[in-house]
């Protein structure tokens, strides 16, 4: 019981101070957005309302991704820097409480930034047809997948800036090797297999089948992967952070 | 006060590299006592405290607390520590009575209870009109005052206070001051480090000196004294010139030393303790109308000095210079 009060605690605490800030809010609707019209303005032969259904699952994987390793990056090396984040260190509860509670709250702001982009083309398209229950899946496991890689950022980063520019370090060269936009099939072969090194290609994969049904891989096997992903990179957070945070 | 040790640390080390920051140390502290730990900027305070909180890891020795292995067993002994920083460490965005509230639900405290001790602490610690003012609006007492509030809201057994009054205005630490002895009496045990010499003489009960890594002194404040005192001394205050006295002085009183200060005053350094009255009276028959005469005791201040080689009033500006810094 008294760990349960400490998690809400702090999930709570984090969703107030870093998450409901109006900056973050807008930047959860207009990135999305602007993306959106961005591809709809550059396809060939004009703006087409049926593309947007195409884009659905990049742009959504896209949204969690830079929504939460960002995000959880930069709260934490903030609290680090302002000696808040030793508070949650000194208290009695585990740290893998802590950190579930810090990586909960970026999931669930990843989850947000993910459904705006569904709200959007709502409006446009018709999404009948959609396996509400695999999207679910999916963009969670995009979320877990991808707050963990900003946890991993976290611990290594001293100040904000590092934590920013790590992130992209990270998430561009994620933008065009995971099948968001650009099928892997037209990768150049080299890059092929560093694609497939990359939590999102399979995040995307399962999107792509849950909402156009066009997926390349089992959405089975796509889930299972990602659950590995989960599993090996929160191990080597938590080794990290005993190596890192506690001196 | 119970003679029961709370706290036990045993040849404790810590090595970064090759730099021994501390080096095989080992105190303990009486149940409900107050004790200091004093020492210059790089003496190995903070990487105790830190070793004892569970911030760093002792790379040898052991830190008990309250019967519970604080090295091995880390978040057990935190949950009967309260944790005050040297920088206060709360929530900028967050209001007083929500940082309470907020470090009482870390430690598992359920809301009615923890709001209800919130608005008990705000009170005690004279914040209650700021309370729903953001933490960011605090000037740096108040900041002090509610971190240590922080510290205490689950009633700890022990608390660490690392320079609690550094760099806050008199009448705040003043305050503080008051609030530690006031938690003393309830029974809680202190441990803090200081660099206000006057301030640990003041509230601790026992105190440790520690330069470059190792405890050179550990005592109460009397047996510290005595170790370093080298005789006793009375100052003279009279309305004439006793210098031309200083001689006779000296022959009167058989294995003194009379020092003149100014025309006006002398100070007798005696191997023994001398009473004032045969003092006052010889002087009375001299003809000599003494208007202060004052047994003059060393200060904590000199022990350290004594002790550590280290001027006092450097090791506090030194200290402020940092704080200032910060």
């Amino acid at each position: 019981m008294k760990t349960w009060i400490a998690f809400l605690n702090i999930l709570k605490k984090d969703i107030q101070n870093y998450y409901l800030k109006p900056p973050n809010i807008s930047w959860g609707i207009i990135f999305p957005l602007s993306w959106t019209l961005m591809q709809l303005i550059r396809s060939s032969g004009g703006i087409n309302m049926s593309d947007i259904r195409t884009l659905l699952p990049g742009l959504m994987a896209m949204s969690v991704l830079f929504g939460t390793t960002s995000m959880l990056a930069v709260t934490i090396t903030f609290e680090r820097k302002g000696r808040s984040f030793d508070r949650l260190l000194l208290a009695p509860i585990s740290l893998n409480t802590m950190v579930t509670a810090k990586l909960s709250g970026a999931i669930l702001f990843g989850l947000f930034n993910a459904f705006v982009p569904v709200l959007f083309a709502s409006f446009f398209i018709d999404l009948a047809g959609t396996n509400w229950g695999a999207v679910l899946l999916a963009v969670f496991l995009i979320a877990v997948t991808s707050t963990l890689l900003g946890l991993i950022i976290a611990v290594s980063a001293k100040e904000v800036f590092e934590a920013q520019t790590f992130s992209n370090f990270f998430r561009f060269p994620m933008l065009f090797l995971c099948g968001l936009f650009l099928p892997i099939s037209s990768l150049p072969i080299f890059l092929r297999p560093i694609s497939y090194l990359l939590p999102l290609t399979y995040g995307t994969d399962l999107l792509g089948e849950a909402i156009l049904g066009a997926g390349t891989l089992p959405p089975v096997l796509c889930a299972l992967i990602l659950l590995v992903f989960a599993t090996v990179l929160f191990t080597l957070c938590q080794y990290n952070i005993r190596r890192k945070w506690i001196l | 006060m119970s003679t029961r040790d709370i706290v036990t640390v045993t040849n404790l080390s810590k090595r970064y590299g090759d730099f021994m920051a501390v080096n095989d140390i080992s105190f303990s502290i009486s149940c409900g006592e107050i004790f200091g730990f004093l020492g210059p900027n790089g003496a190995g305070k903070t990487t105790t405290i830190n070793m004892m909180i569970g911030l760093a890891r002792p790379s040898g020795g052991s830190v008990e607390i309250d019967g519970i292995d604080a090295v091995n067993n880390v978040k057990k002994a935190q949950s009967i520590m309260g944790i005050v920083p040297d920088e206060s460490n709360l929530y900028d965005e967050m209001d007083g009575f929500d940082n309470l509230c907020f470090c009482g639900s870390l430690y598992g405290m359920r809301k009615a209870e923890r709001e209800q001790r919130a608005e008990a602490l705000l009170a005690q610690f004279d914040l209650t009109k700021v309370g729903k003012r953001p933490f960011k609006a605090y000037s740096k007492g108040m900041r002090r005052k509610l971190t240590i509030a922080a510290g205490i809201i689950h009633r700890p057994d022990i608390l660490f206070l690392d320079e609690p009054t550094t760099g806050i205005d008199v009448e705040s630490a003043r305050q503080i001051r008051h609030l530690l002895l006031e938690l003393k009496q309830s029974g809680t045990t202190i441990f803090i480090t200081t660099h206000y010499i006057e301030d640990a003489e003041r509230i601790c009960d026992r105190i440790a000196f520690i330069v470059g890594g190792n405890i050179v002194a550990n005592g109460t404040v009397s047996e510290l004294m005595k170790s370093v005192s080298h005789g006793y001394a009375i100052r003279l205050t009279a309305d004439q010139n006793l210098e031309p006295f200083a001689d006779d002085l000296q022959q009167y009183f058989d294995g003194c030393t009379v020092k003149v200060n100014t025309n006006h005053e002398v100070t007798l350094l005696c191997e023994e303790r001398i009473p004032l009255s045969p003092v006052l009276q010889y002087l009375d028959r001299k003809g000599i109308s003494v208007f202060e005469a004052k047994e003059i005791r060393p200060t904590l201040e000199d022990v350290f000095v004594k002790i550590t080689g280290i001027e006092a009033e450097k090791l506090k500006k030194e200290k402020e210079k940092g704080g200032m810094a910060k």
